[in-house]
Parts: C-alpha cells; sequence; structure tokens
C-alpha cells in the first residue's frame, strides 16, 4: 500500500508536469522534433530539468539500501547494447515522429476527449500486447 | 522560435523529474512509461496495484490542470486517424523491443548515465526529427 500511494504521488507529479510543460501537446512537441522548421526547443529544456531533478535522485537512492517505504530498489538488469535495442528505439522515435506522442503523453492526451487520442492509445497498446504474444515463443 | 515556452518547460519537467524522483526515493521503482502500461497487460497480479496508481496518478495530474487551466491544455493532433494508429502501433512494439521510452531511457536512464539508455535516446530521438523532416519537408504533408 505505501508503494502505491508514492505511485500514485509520483503519478499526479508526473502528469502535472507534463500538462504544465504542454508536452501532452502533440503539436508542441512536433515543433520541438522539427529541426529545420519553426524550431521550439521547449521539449530539450524540459529534458534537461527532468534529468537534473532524477541525476541528483540518484545520486541519493546510491547511498541509500533501501526506498522509504519499499524492501529494494528495483533497477533494470539489462546492460548490452544489442540490435533489438537499436531497432525498437529507432521503430519508437519513427512513431513519435508521425503522431507527436510516445508513451506518457499518450495517456494524459486522453483528457481531451479526442477520438484519436483513445486511437493512438489503443493502437499503442496492442503494439505492445504484439510484441509480448510474438517474442514468448522465442524465450 | 516564437512557440518556445522556457518557463513553463522548466517548471514542468521540474516536476517530471520530482514525480521520477519520488517513485525511486519512496518506492524503489523506475517511472518508465512504457514499462509501466505494457507490465499491466500481463496476466500476473504482481506489481498491479502501483502501476495502476501511477497511470491514475497521471490522469489526475494532468486533468487537473486541464480542469483549473483549460485554455493552456491544448491536445492538437496535425496527424491524420490512419497515421495515429499506425504510429500507435510502432510505439508500442518498439519501445517494448527497446524496453523503454521517453521516461524509462530519456530520463530515468540516461539519469542513471546507463550507456544502454543513452544510445537508445539518441537513436529515437534521431529517428523522430528524421520522420519529422521527411514527412514535413521532403513529402510535403503537415
Amino acid at each position: 500500500m505505501p508503494l502505491a500511494l508514492s505511485a500514485l504521488a509520483a503519478g499526479i507529479l508526473f502528469g502535472l508536469g507534463l500538462a504544465v510543460s504542454q508536452m501532452t501537446n502533440p503539436a508542441k512537441v512536433l515543433a520541438f522534433l522539427d529541426v529545420t522548421g519553426a524550431w521550439d526547443p521547449s521539449l530539450a529544456i524540459v529534458m534537461a530539468a527532468a534529468l537534473a531533478v532524477f541525476f541528483a535522485a540518484f545520486r541519493i537512492a546510491q547511498g541509500r539500501p533501501a526506498p522509504l517505504l519499499a524492501d529494494a530498489f528495483k533497477l533494470p538488469a539489462r546492460r548490452e547494447i544489442d540490435a533489438a535495442l537499436v531497432a525498437g528505439s529507432v521503430l519508437f522515435g519513427a512513431g513519435w515522429g508521425l503522431a507527436g506522442l510516445c508513451p506518457a503523453p499518450a495517456i494524459t492526451a486522453l483528457i481531451s476527449g479526442q477520438r484519436k487520442a483513445f486511437l493512438f492509445l489503443g493502437a499503442m497498446l496492442v503494439g505492445m500486447l504484439i510484441y509480448r504474444l510474438t517474442t514468448r515463443r522465442h524465450a | 522560435m516564437e512557440n518556445f515556452t522556457p518557463l513553463s518547460a522548466l517548471a514542468g519537467g521540474l516536476m517530471i523529474g520530482l514525480g521520477a524522483a519520488v517513485l525511486l526515493l519512496v518506492g524503489g521503482r523506475m517511472a518508465g512509461v512504457s514499462g509501466i502500461v505494457s507490465g499491466m497487460l500481463k496476466p500476473s497480479l504482481d506489481d498491479q496495484l502501483w502501476r495502476a496508481c501511477f497511470v491514475a496518478g497521471l490522469l489526475a495530474g494532468a486533468g487537473a490542470y486541464a480542469f483549473f487551466a483549460p485554455d493552456n491544455f491544448i491536445v492538437q493532433f496535425d496527424a491524420t486517424a490512419g497515421t495515429v494508429a499506425a504510429a500507435g502501433l510502432m510505439v508500442g512494439y518498439g519501445t517494448q523491443l527497446c524496453h523503454g521510452c521517453t521516461s524509462g531511457h530519456g530520463i530515468c536512464g540516461v539519469g542513471r548515465l546507463s550507456p544502454r539508455s543513452i544510445v537508445a535516446t539518441a537513436l529515437f530521438v534521431a529517428s523522430a526529427m528524421s520522420t519529422v523532416f521527411m514527412t514535413r519537408h521532403m513529402m510535403g504533408a503537415a
């Protein structure tokens, strides 16, 4: 339960930050990605600010045996830079550049009630399921 | 650069970082949204409550802002419905293949100085910029 409450608080902060910085708006994100057009560098500021805070938080976490309200820090175990990382990143980036949405804003965009927001999230979930169903055989 | 909004970007970015910091320091988890969402599709009950709470928080945080500042909460899609659907599939499959997205690799991974995440972030940003360049400036589509 404490983990759930911390996740709720973290989600609220994260969602508020996305809305305040307008990263919930696909047109704003595409304006950042359009380097040769009317470039809007706002997303770079958002990333830099978020990174600075998380970088400091991670240094603090490294000096602690466990998080405040959970048993252990669960960090990603993968280390290798392989073909899947490269192909997945390129494919994800292409989709991001086509619609202007990545997974977190895909959720907050639902607040707008627009049909395309639900369409994007639905398609994203289908894409995730296709990955799960097609890779289980090899695993 | 008439659309550049550095102050709201700075404020929002700090809040996003703080959200990821709370989840790490209090709950010990990474705020990687593609992983949190795809984890909810697993047929296991482990870790489902905190994931659902995080997603509910995302909606609550953005929803509160949209309620109190409706003029500033804009969600404008330029792409057609078909392109939006194709893009959603690519984002869903791609983030699973590379195990992360803008939050998991871009903020948490780069913030941990993970070489894997630094490579992933450089690649997906370059891929997204190339895609926008091709669709807007080479194919003539908006």
